[in-house]
């Protein structure tokens, strides 16, 4: 009966270690958590405000409601213990009409801000490629 | 068909002189507009891409102007042109090559009108990659001693298709960047040995790849490979191959060298040597 036991709780044990899911943090850590992460977005925020092509989309923008909504995007997408309340992707750029062009200038002010913010290049090759998965979503709405 | 080509060269040079006017900055990634490659098309060192010149996107116009030198044990080429994209969609271009041995024996040159159509894909952001048909048009000088080298003809056309892509966070979370291209073609050596010959007189299709990573953004360390038909009894014909490392210091330019392994050429040995090209793109 205990042999039983034993054999039921370690099948129940592997199919529970299974059913959970695999949770990888550690581009979240590389980002440098929760305070990094906030930094990373003032920078961003600021290099999108250097973005002459793009500026046009961010004029009536509420600029701590995007702040808020980019760091729990950026800290869910990273794999952070965050929940992202903001918009869809598709639905809140429904109407921009963004250029592939405007996706790039601002996937490239992105690329500014993780340099100054000192993240290295494979965390940040691993952002952009998330980012870059996003694009369909964006572009041409 | 002198008149063609200067047409074509007035016709790049004048776009290219209009874009730097304009200055349309292209929207794309820097190191995504490629090289130029030595017979004037966008592309690595020695292997057409399906990559267009320059960084415009489909709402921009690019182009290129290229300067290539190689230079090995027995030979020298050199080869410059420029290149001119349009909504990310065609490319056009045009290069003059220069091929001259050390011991002025050997003395060719030939021009190359390229076109390109991007057929469908994007190099970065589609999961398949980025498909381009292209032809290149060749017309070599010194037709007399081209022909008694046994070549059939001093002019051809070569086709290819090449699929590029590159990944975002590969291996390492390095950005890495993978070419193949299949020729048709009865070129021998380029076209600069006139095309088809004694021993064959018909289209093949020969192989070309490259791959590439970039180790920083702006730096990226590859190789190339490039399959040659060998169609003249005269003078043996090898597969080319390089290592390269290419330099994107931003959106204007490029500097690519590379060592190179020719093969045999023109009757001389193993030619090994050094490759740098110079790029700017608006």
């Amino acid at each position: 009966m205990y042999r039983y036991l034993l054999v039921g709780l370690f099948v129940a044990l592997l199919g529970a270690c299974q059913s959970m899911p695999k949770h990888d943090d550690s581009l979240y850590v590389a980002l440098g958590g929760q305070e990094g992460i906030s930094k990373l977005i003032d920078i961003f925020i600021y290099e999108i405000g250097q973005t002459e092509e793009t500026i046009h989309h961010f004029e009536d923008t509420d600029i701590d409601r995007f702040r808020e909504k980019q760091i729990e995007h950026i800290c869910k997408l990273s794999g952070g213990p965050c929940v992202y309340t903001g918009d869809e992707m598709k639905p809140v750029h429904e109407g921009m009409n963004i250029s592939e062009s405007e996706f790039n200038a601002i996937t490239n002010a992105m690329i500014r801000a993780l340099n100054t913010a000192g993240v290295s290049i494979g965390s940040r090759n691993r952002l952009l490629a998330i980012i870059a998965s996003m694009r369909a979503e964006v572009i041409y709405q | 068909m002198k008149f063609l080509y200067n047409l074509c060269l007035l016709l790049v040079t004048s776009q290219l002189i209009f874009l730097s006017s304009k200055v349309i900055a292209g929207g794309k990634l820097v190191g995504t507009s490629g090289v130029t490659q030595i017979e004037g098309s966008g592309g690595g060192g020695l292997v057409p891409w399906a990559t267009l010149p320059g960084y415009g996107t489909r709402d921009e116009k690019g182009g290129a102007a290229f300067f290539s030198a190689v230079s090995v044990d027995d030979f020298r080429m050199s080869s410059y042109g420029a290149s001119y994209a349009y909504y990310d969609r065609f490319e056009i271009s045009f290069a003059h090559q220069k091929f001259k041995s050390d011991d002025k024996k050997t003395d060719l040159a030939q021009n190359v009108l390229g076109m390109k159509v991007r057929l469908f894909g994007d190099l970065v952001y589609t999961a398949w990659p980025q498909v381009a048909l292209g032809a290149q048009y060749k017309n070599a000088n010194n037709t007399n001693s081209i022909l008694s080298l046994g070549a059939k003809d001093d002019h051809g056309v070569d086709y290819y298709l090449a699929a590029t892509k590159a990944w975002l966070d590969g291996p390492f979370h390095r950005n890495f960047v993978l070419n193949t291209t299949l020729r048709y073609s009865k070129a021998n050596q380029l076209g600069l040995q006139g095309f088809g010959g004694d021993k064959r007189n018909s289209y093949q299709g020969l192989f070309e790849v490259s791959a590439g990573i970039f180790i920083t953004r702006y730096w990226v360390l590859g190789t190339e490979y490039r399959q040659k038909p060998d169609q003249l009894s005269s003078v043996k014909e090898d597969d080319w191959k390089d290592i390269f490392i290419a330099f994107f210091p931003n959106k204007k330019s490029a500097i690519s060298f590379a060592l190179v392994d020719l093969g045999r050429i023109g009757g001389k040995g193993r030619q090994t040597g050094g490759y740098l090209s110079i790029q700017l793109t608006y």
